[in-house]
């Protein structure tokens, strides 16, 4: 990683007279487009040649980090392995080409791919139809509230606008309410981290006929499982209200406990998280959703194709792989590599809830708090070592929140060396503080300035060159 | 045990063992055991890689591959070599969104360049770090008219707007409460005059036009946004990213917000996805635009970095007042478009525009000539164009099919038909002579 050599950005590599590309000649006579309808100045766009192009994306990747460079225990995240075969089968160009409006009888093969998956993830949750057209775990949440709520608008039952969530829900959940033109009520978490029945049922009774859905996901983000599931379910369902699951954490429940089998009636998948699709620096992700035998008639007109569909193509090739059988591993395997991490590590950083976790937990800082070294610094210490830093603060719960999440494609050993990473730098806190607290050191770059940012935004290259300007 | 789990017999032993449990299945003594799941997947067996290879390529030859003349916000433009190759880079294809920015300037780097060149494309002065496609832009521009206005809930859409993405607007709009309004079509385009009657009625947060619209014609919006700016509606374009290069932008036409899709910056067609979103709007609005911005600050060495910006508009620090529940980009969508542009230039991007069109045009009069077409409209068209047809056109569609041609959308009376700079002369005039038939 450089940053002193490669930091320019591509409008600074710019020379015009230079080219990147190759076009075929024009075989269509003089078509002029009319200037009238043209725009009077060009877009500044850089002028480069095709090696510049080549080393400034390249150079530029060697900045990041990514689940092939190192360990991303990055909590609710579930960065696991992105197989390369998924890859190549997704880049076919039998799939490639197709336009998505081409008539039913030119596509058979790739409807048999939707076919196979929709099956596959029936199977996996126990729902019993999906629709693929949310782009993204956010989308399919608003996808399966608005289904939710198309439903109770169709029976005539306008007043059920309300969504219960757990104050330690994904952010997520309430964003994707309010854009459903739903209100939020909040429920609180007990002291063992789970729903707190107490005050559920008092919601309950007090909202009951305004209860639209409760939106869970389980295990929730201290990585535990809801035990109350089935009596949770039953007191939403009473009411008249659907429960709602956030497939965000769905990776421990493969091959122990199927969504539909909780009580749970719409659901969401991270393609790109349970099923190996690779984050790509924050999307194109896919967030199918599911729902119980008669929902399938309220699916919402979200997008106008078959959702990502390249990215249902490296879900499809991750459960070939897998197969009925091994897939079973999956969630063991991850919540084993978390257990194991919780408890090599709970004696020097402090778990607020002991116990068997999922396939993630947290922890709330370092527990020795005098030494004044925060989660962030902790975080930013472990980058100078080599791994992507734990989710931090967040969930919300805890102030100095740092989730945990291996994933079932870590070894034994890499997960040792991180531990081993972690208590070097709980010993550092107290010996040399201040190293910790100004870690970064061995990056490309060091802590940034956030405020400043925020302040003056200077977005892009053109704001940016006209401050260089004023300077 | 299997390729992609790492843990031995051994290892399980000694883990199982510092965890205090016996099996993989103590565990999970939290679940229920009325509800765990004891039976078989009904799945198929583990395949090899081999064989996953051969089930992809089996399926892959079930799909007729046909020469593309269809369009209605899907083009079939040619994709660089370089593209593919360096989205494989797995540094960037396998981190996430760049929330450490120390470990991540790769990602917001390019995301500012994208920011950039999306601003210099539409000629607004930001663009935020991409949304998930086109359609679902302008449902996010939609809502952040009406969260920008002051207790009005109505919109005006063009009449002429595709009506994929029309669908989806009103998807949105249902759960929001938006009343939408669509404009009448006057000879295939939207009127000035229709607009300012809706506006004066009031209560009006914006206008949503599309350029080219769904027929492909190139509309003049003289007027438009000086008619909601005096009602104080935002004026906003949803346009084509490729056309961009040349046509007059949202900026010039004065748009509070442009959106768009840019697959047609080079992305293949892929069955509907993914593509990515572009939305771009005036600095006053920024605060009020949704999707993540990366912005430039300096780090504690002095060095200009790139670093995530005005996350406080956004859902995991607003939770149900956030400006959307948008929680992420289309990040490597984003990537793509960045090394197209930065491939392409504006010189490359210009003759991308003007082959397209003279091949659209020439199609255009070569169809014109059989004396069975005729153009809809009488109006500047760009690389689309609608023609109605004077026999059956349905069967007229099939017959192309036949002939390994996607001859357009079918639209109303005829089809919709679009030309990239991918389709060559003999291409095209097979086309005319299987439609002359």
């Amino acid at each position: 990683m450089n940053n002193r050599l490669y930091g320019n950005l591509i409008f600074e590599l710019s020379k015009e007279g230079r080219k990147g590309y190759s076009l075929p000649t024009n075989h269509f006579g003089n078509y002029e487009i009319p200037a009238s309808i043209c725009r009077a100045n060009d877009a500044e766009l850089p002028a480069c040649d095709e090696l510049t192009v080549v080393r400034h994306y390249t150079n530029l990747s060697n900045n990041n980090f990514g689940v092939d460079t190192g360990f991303y225990p990055l909590g609710s995240c579930t960065m696991k392995y992105n197989p390369k075969i998924n890859e190549e089968m997704a880049a076919l160009p039998q799939f490639q080409n197709l336009h998505p409006l081409q008539p039913e009888s030119t596509v058979m093969g790739a409807k048999a791919l939707v076919l196979f998956l929709e099956e596959s993830l029936c199977a996996l949750t126990g729902l019993a139809h999906f629709t693929f057209k949310p782009y993204a775990g956010a989308h399919g949440e608003l996808t399966g509230l608005m289904t939710i709520d198309n439903y109770h608008r169709s029976r005539g039952d306008m007043a059920r606008k309300k969504v219960i969530v757990p104050d330690s829900a994904h952010g997520t959940n309430p964003a994707s309410a309010a854009v459903c033109g739903l209100e939020i009520l909040e429920v609180k978490s007990d002291a063992n981290g789970q729903v707190d029945l107490v005050d559920l049922k008092r919601l309950v009774e007090a909202e009951g006929p305004n209860i639209s859905a409760m939106m869970m996901t389980n295990p929730n983000t201290l990585g535990l499982f809801e035990t109350s599931i089935p009596e949770i379910a039953k007191l939403i369902h009473d009411c008249g209200g659907l429960m709602y699951y956030d497939g965000a954490n769905l990776n421990p429940m493969l091959g122990v406990c199927r969504p539909g089998d909780m009580g749970f009636d719409v659901m969401h998948i991270n393609l790109h998280k349970t099923f190996s699709t690779p984050h790509g620096g924050g999307g194109p992700g896919a967030g199918p959703v599911g729902v119980r035998e008669g929902l399938q008639d309220f699916f919402p007109y979200v997008s106008p194709h078959h959702g990502n569909f390249g990215v249902m193509m490296r879900a499809c090739a991750y459960i070939l792989s897998l197969g009925g059988e091994q897939i079973k591993n999956v969630g063991p395997l991850a919540t084993l590599n978390a257990n194991y991490i919780k408890e090599s590590l709970k004696d020097v950083y402090e778990l607020p809830i002991d116990g068997l976790c999922c396939h993630e937990f947290v922890f709330d800082g370092l527990k020795d708090k005098s030494t004044g070294v925060t989660t962030m610094d902790v975080a930013k210490r472990l980058l100078d070592y080599g791994y992507h830093a734990p989710t931090i603060y967040f969930p919300l719960l805890f102030h100095e929140s740092l989730m945990i999440e291996p994933t079932e494609n870590e070894s034994k050993e890499t997960l040792d060396n991180f531990i081993a990473v972690m208590r070097k730098i709980a010993e550092e806190a107290k010996t040399d503080p201040d190293e910790v607290k100004s870690a970064p050191h061995n990056t490309p770059i060091g802590r940034v300035d956030d405020v400043l940012a925020a302040k003056h935004p200077i977005v892009t290259y053109r704001a940016l060159k006209n401050e260089e300007v004023k300077e | 045990m299997y390729k992609y789990f790492p843990q031995t017999e051994d290892d399980l032993k000694v883990m199982l063992q510092k965890i205090g449990v016996a099996s993989l299945d103590e565990l999970y003594t939290e679940v229920p055991e009325s509800i765990r799941f004891r039976g078989d997947y009904q799945m198929p067996h583990a395949a090899s890689e081999l064989e996953v290879r051969q089930v992809f390529e089996k399926l892959g030859n079930e799909n007729k591959q046909l020469t593309c003349f269809a369009g209605m916000g899907v083009y079939d433009h040619y994709t660089p070599s370089v593209i593919p190759n360096l989205l494989q880079r797995s540094e960037f294809l396998t981190s996430y969104t760049p929330y450490q920015a120390e470990i991540s300037q790769g990602t917001l780097h390019y995301i500012f360049e994208y920011q950039s060149m999306m601003a210099e494309l539409t000629g607004m002065d930001i663009s935020n770090a991409s949304m998930y496609d086109g359609t679902t832009a302008c449902a996010e521009a939609m809502m952040m008219a009406v969260a920008a206005g002051k207790k009005v809930n109505k919109v005006l859409v063009t009449g002429c707007m595709n009506p994929l993405t029309y669908e989806v607007l009103k998807t949105y709009a249902l759960h929001q409460n938006i009343e939408i309004e669509v404009l009448p079509i006057r000879d295939g385009t939207t009127s000035l005059n229709d607009v300012k009657v809706a506006l004066s009625q009031g209560g009006v947060a914006g206008v949503i036009v599309q350029q080219p619209n769904v027929y492909g014609i190139v509309e003049d919006f003289t007027g438009f946004a000086e008619a909601c700016h005096e009602q104080k509606a935002l004026f906003i374009m949803d346009s084509v990213a490729a056309d961009l290069a040349v046509l007059k932008t949202p900026g010039e036409w004065g748009a509070d917000i442009a959106v768009g899709d840019g697959q047609s910056l080079g992305i293949p067609m892929q069955f509907g996805g993914p593509y990515v979103g572009y939305m771009c709007c005036t600095e006053k609005l920024i605060r009020k635009m949704p999707g993540r911005i990366v912005g430039m600050t300096k780090d504690n060495r002095g060095q200009r970095a790139f670093v995530l910006t005005l996350q406080a508009r956004e859902q995991h620090i607003r939770r149900q007042k956030a400006t959307s529940n948008i929680c992420s980009n289309q990040s490597l969508m984003a990537l793509f478009v960045t090394i197209y542009l930065s491939l392409m230039g504006k010189e490359g991007l210009k003759e991308v525009a003007q082959l397209s069109y003279a091949a659209a045009h020439y199609l255009c009069d070569e169809l014109l000539k059989t004396g069975r077409f005729t153009l809809a409209f009488d109006k500047p068209f760009f690389n689309e164009f609608y023609v109605k047809y004077d026999g059956d056109a349905n069967a007229l569609y099939n017959r192309l099919i036949d002939a390994g041609i996607m001859g357009g959308v079918r639209l109303e009376e005829g089809l919709l038909l679009a030309v990239t700079e991918k389709r060559t002369k003999e291409e095209i005039d097979n086309l005319v002579k299987i439609a002359a038939l």
